[in-house]
């Protein structure tokens, strides 16, 4: 080791090392925040679980029953979210990647898909207020709340499916063309299927981000307390239930059963698609 | 007289401003195998692309001039571009099987026409992979990826494919280019065998190859057609100093 014009000039094995100490003390930071995070919310919330938690509706205010309820409408909100926002996402990456070559429009559209991405959540929640409460007068229910997740998840649908469509080989499409298949077949009989694994990626990606959602699913979806028996039932999910319990020190233990049950559902659902993908994946090749 | 299948007349190909083929007149007879040999970025390649319309994918693709296939002018208002390219099938430089089994690698094209008859499609599939020298190699394992196939088993399957689609015309672009020698020959032979039933175009960047099976060759440079004969003369006594220098390896 020498200093050489004011640098610290290390032995390339040294500086190896360092950098490999470094990265490692980097990705065990990342790591250990979520440990933290299970930890704390599992330590906390585990001993709230049980049969009855899962399967009895909330009682006063929730400081007494289960949660039933938010589960359900968690579960219709996050569908319809999705059931609008998967076509919709799929079908813009496939017009961006297949229908139309780099221009202007195209530019504009990817743009204002990046500028939606980057709005805060409680915006959201504000435009499905005014629009799909107060304007469409579907008024606080899961239809206002699936619809105003439903543009909230789009910008990374689309995102995702736009990636996955463009790492299909230029090659396949050729191929599909030149054994006579219409551009639409070409799309839906080669270039899907390759890119399903990608498209799924973001879709589970949105089911993460609907079923955690609250900022704008308090504004739409309402917090009543009611299992939900229509789309137009107003109805509280899962982390509004949650932001109650805690922020208005209703009950903490149920509030951290409550965290418990939407940190082992994110986690069940991860590792399922991705075991289903893995599945698929190793089929197709 | 031969018949001539596809008449190419005045022909000119255009990227955007660049000009990739130059004014090309020239006959495909039927039944024969026509080379088509050159430099690279000689225009052998757009050349195919534009008698299966492949190239109106690429944007600022242009034409001029005429081209008939059959008798019917393929740049013609009422032509079924589909159906064109069915007629014409095409192998590429790379073997590319699509990420499916063999089986439906086969039928890929006779699926996309709405025939899902079992018997039907299990026939050609027989028979395809039987013309393209394949059959015996992969009968036992027709439902495993086809990914899993070597280059040249991969290569044969995709004129198996070509096969399926039941074509008149198959155009080959440079079909050995990544393969062994072995595999080589096995295509060379079959593509012997199938010019009884087919007109084939091989364009070739391996004029021994051209030599080896094709009964007429072209010599395309820098986007025009320098000269076409029987390959025996093209090959002997060439009447054009361009063919005569890359022949003898001068350029290339």
């Amino acid at each position: 080791m020498s200093l050489m014009g004011g640098q610290l000039k290390l032995q390339p094995r040294t500086e190896q090392k360092v950098i490999q100490v470094f990265m490692y003390l980097m990705t065990s930071i990342a790591v250990l925040v979520l440990v933290f995070i299970l930890v704390v919310i599992l330590k906390n919330g585990l001993p709230q679980l049980n049969l009855e938690f899962l399967t009895k509706n909330p009682a006063d205010m929730g400081r007494e029953g289960g949660i039933l309820s938010t589960i359900v409408a968690t579960i219709f909100l996050t569908f319809i979210a999705l059931l609008v926002a998967t076509p919709l996402g799929v079908g813009t990456a496939i017009y961006l990647t297949e229908y139309t070559v780099e221009s202007r429009i195209t530019r504009i559209i990817r743009f204002g898909a990046e500028c939606l991405a980057g709005i805060p959540s409680i915006i959201f929640g504000l435009f499905g207020f005014i629009l799909f409460v107060n304007k469409l007068k579907f008024g606080w229910s899961i239809l206002s709340g699936g619809l105003t997740l439903a543009f909230m998840v789009l910008p990374t649908i689309i995102r995702t499916s736009e990636e996955a469509i463009k790492a299909v080989p230029p090659a396949y499409r050729l191929v599909s063309f030149s054994l006579g298949s219409t551009r639409w077949q070409t799309v839906t009989r080669v270039v899907l299927p390759s890119a399903i694994p990608g498209i799924v990626t973001g879709v589970i990606l949105s089911i993460g981000r609907s079923i955690g959602e609250t900022a704008a699913v308090i504004f739409t979806a309402g917090s009543a307390l009611r299992m939900p028996t229509s789309l137009f039932s107003s109805s509280r999910t899962m982390s509004v239930h949650f932001y109650i319990l805690a922020k208005e020190g209703v009950s903490m233990p149920k509030a951290y059963g409550t965290a418990a049950v939407l940190v082992i559902s994110i986690l069940v659902i991860n590792i399922v698609t991705y075991y289903l993908m893995e599945k698929y994946i190793k089929r197709k090749s | 007289m031969k018949q001539r299948g596809i008449l190419v007349r005045d022909f000119s190909h255009y990227y955007g401003e660049n000009r990739s083929l130059n004014n090309i007149n020239l006959d495909v007879y039927r039944n024969e195998i026509l080379g088509i040999i050159g430099p690279a970025r000689s225009g052998k390649s757009t050349f195919l692309a534009c008698l299966n319309r492949l190239n109106d994918l690429i944007p600022g693709s242009r034409v001029e001039g005429k081209i008939l296939v059959d008798d019917q002018d393929i740049y013609g208002p009422e032509v079924d571009v589909v159906a064109l390219r069915r007629k014409l099938g095409m192998v590429f430089a790379t073997p590319v099987p699509l990420p499916l089994t063999i089986y439906e690698n086969i039928v890929f094209g006779v699926r996309l026409l709405g025939n899902n008859d079992r018997g039907e499609l299990d026939r050609i599939v027989e028979d395809s992979l039987e013309k393209a020298g394949l059959w015996a190699e992969v009968k036992d394992r027709l439902h495993t990826s086809a990914l899993k196939l070597s280059g040249g088993q991969q290569q044969r399957l995709c004129i198996a494919r070509v096969l399926a689609l039941k074509p008149q015309y198959i155009m080959l672009d440079e079909p050995t280019s990544g393969l062994d020698p072995i595999s080589t020959m096995k295509i060379e032979d079959s593509l012997r065998t199938l010019k009884k039933d087919y007109t084939i175009i091989l364009v070739t960047n391996n004029t021994k190859q051209a030599a080896r099976v094709a009964d007429r060759t072209a010599f395309f440079l820098m986007g025009e057609l320098v000269e076409i004969d029987e390959t025996r003369v093209v090959f002997t006594r060439p009447s054009d100093k361009r063919t005569e220098a890359y022949l003898e390896g001068k350029f290339g």
